[in-house]
């Protein structure tokens, strides 16, 4: 097939992904979108097998076999739960990806000593690099969510440091690259280095705010392809890689601005490190909390005419979303109303809350967001907070010392009266006191989600 | 400055903003999936990844390193679109079973 041809198909495969990503606006066609975005996919992905001059046919197979299975058996098999630290996994490897092209194109155009010109070698250095952190820095955060390295904040004095001088090592070397030195060992300690970089970066930054790191790896790994187009001359990385790169960017500003905070604060505060000591202090006050009963609970919802659930992630560890779902529907037989109340950065990854809602067969149209259900809570009797903390403390509206100040809640303090479902009165992921639990109208459900909504659905059912 | 290099960027930097219009249109509650998509979208390293393998001229190196590119590449790809294929199904089952 010619060059023309395969540009030309290739503009197909864009137009595709461009469509695929328009069809995201409504969740009716959105799924159509992806099927023509697989297909978009596999039209560039045969015009490049179908290309002059291609060979090493079989090893290609083999890599495209493995592969395959990999992709297919990850992605059938994971839950929606672990959907964050899949969708890490995936975004690693394809960061993984292009540095190992950057490294193959490297090799490939130095046979010749200072012919490299600064348009081949620019890409090079940038490919490696952002792809090399994306790759790392993904499985970091894999292992973080996967509960395989802690979620808190990864510290030590001198952290920046160490950061910084890894990076302008790696820089270092790119700088040598571009000036013409030439050798495979430079890319291979170039990528070292991303690699080192990317552990680093990812380890002190916490758990619950991974879903702005997952964001911006997400970024990286789409602007790492557009650099390998521009390295292979190669429209279709361009394109689908800038619009990765977009999205990315556009999710991480997003994340950032749920939480009132600035990204460079976000990936350098190690937010929840320092403030970890000062959550049972603050309890010894002689405040006191009201716990309750599941049996409690289920005639506060009989009586209800409009009940709120705010979700959070603990929702999520507890698998508790059935049985939400499943304690809805027992109310609206009994004519109360439902609604669900999510916010942004609820769950471990922009969105998480609905798909785990949505798995559980919640219908759409109750999952509000943030700043559509506010103004619902004042005519709220009751709020069941299942599993979320942060995202509902009123410090953060009317405490100028609390750490998280200034972010934005769902105010479930302005309801009739409210529910908190949390195992312990232990501080969230942050390790900040939340006044709520103990402001007079909130009683304490001190139970596992799962468990308490269980108890709760026969409790009501026994009523 | 090469005229290629001019042309490469002209799309780079058009695409940036197509995609932010695009994707700025996309709700809160799609953004699990927006994020899956737009991961299975960068699986299109792919195709460089065939590129760099299957070179004629490849030797060894090329040969290993293309190989773990491809295989990455692909799982990338194909995981990408069916974890978020499955995602989407999720949300498109929901029909107006229930007037509110």
């Amino acid at each position: 097939m010619s060059r023309t041809t395969t540009d030309l198909l290739y503009l197909v495969t864009i137009v595709t992904f461009i469509l695929a990503l328009r069809f995201l606006s409504s969740p009716k066609r959105a799924r159509q979108g992806n099927l023509l975005g697989a297909a978009g996919m596999g039209l560039a992905i045969a015009v490049t097998l179908a290309q002059d001059g291609l060979g090493n046919y079989v090893w290609i197979g083999i890599a495209m076999a493995i592969g395959a299975v990999i992709g297919v058996v990850g992605a059938r098999s994971v839950k929606m739960t672990a959907m964050p630290q899949m969708v890490a996994l995936f975004n690693g490897v394809g960061g993984g990806a292009v540095a190992l092209i950057a490294l193959a194109e490297f090799h490939n155009l130095t046979p010749l000593p200072g012919e490299l010109a600064v348009d081949e070698s620019v890409p090079i250095l940038l490919s490696a690099l952002i792809g090399s952190i994306s790759f790392s820095g993904s499985l970091i955060a894999f292992a973080k969510l996967q509960e395989l390295l802690s979620g808190r904040p990864i510290v030590y004095s001198g952290q920046q440091f160490v950061n910084g001088a890894v990076l302008l090592a790696g820089l270092a070397v790119g700088a040598l690259i571009v000036a013409g030195t030439e050798g495979d060992v430079l890319v291979m300690a170039l990528i070292l280095a991303a690699l080192v970089f990317g552990v680093l970066f990812v380890l002190p930054i916490g758990g619950a705010d991974m879903p702005v790191v997952i964001s911006l790896l997400n970024a990286f790994t789409g602007l790492a392809a557009s650099a390998a187009g521009f390295l292979l001359h190669n429209n279709v990385l361009i394109v689908a890689g800038a619009l990765v790169g977009a999205s990315g960017t556009l999710l991480t500003l997003l994340m950032g601005r749920a939480m009132n905070r600035s990204i460079g604060n976000v990936l350098f505060g190690a937010f929840g490190s320092v403030q970890a000591g000062a959550g049972p202090a603050a309890l010894e006050d002689g405040r006191s909390v009201r716990s309750t009963t599941p049996e409690d609970l289920a005639i506060m919802l009989n009586f209800a005419r409009k009940v709120v659930f705010v979700p959070g992630y603990g929702l999520a560890v507890a698998q508790a979303q059935h049985d939400v779902r499943a304690l809805a529907e027992q109310l609206e037989a009994k004519g109360v109303s439902v609604l669900y109340g999510i916010h942004p950065v609820a769950g471990r990854m922009p969105g998480h809350m609905n798909v785990l809602l949505a798995e559980a067969n919640v219908p759409y149209e109750q999952l509000k967001e943030m700043d559509e259900i506010n103004p619902e809570l004042p005519q709220t009797d009751v709020v069941v907070v299942l599993g979320a903390n942060d995202v509902v403390n009123p410090a953060a509206r009317s405490d100028p010392g609390s750490p998280i100040y200034g972010m934005p809640i769902i105010d479930v303090d302005r309801a009739a009266s409210v529910v908190v479902v949390k195992r312990s009165l232990s501080p969230g992921f942050a390790g900040i006191d939340n006044p709520l639990f103990y402001d007079p109208k909130t009683s304490m459900l001190f139970a596992d989600a799962k468990k308490a909504l269980e108890d709760v659905g026969a409790a009501l059912k026994a009523l | 400055m090469n005229e290629t290099l001019v042309f490469e960027l002209t799309i780079l930097a058009l695409a940036i903003f197509l995609g932010i219009e695009v994707i700025a249109k996309v709700p809160t509650m799609l953004h699990t999936p927006l994020m899956s998509g737009t991961n299975a979208i960068h699986g299109i390293v792919l195709v460089g990844a065939i590129l760099v393998a299957g070179r004629a001229e490849a030797d060894r190196l090329t040969t290993v390193v293309g190989f773990c590119a491809v295989a990455l590449g692909t799982a990338n790809v194909v995981g990408g679109f069916v974890v978020t294929d499955r995602m989407l199904e999720m949300f498109k089952q929901r029909g107006p079973r229930r007037p509110e």
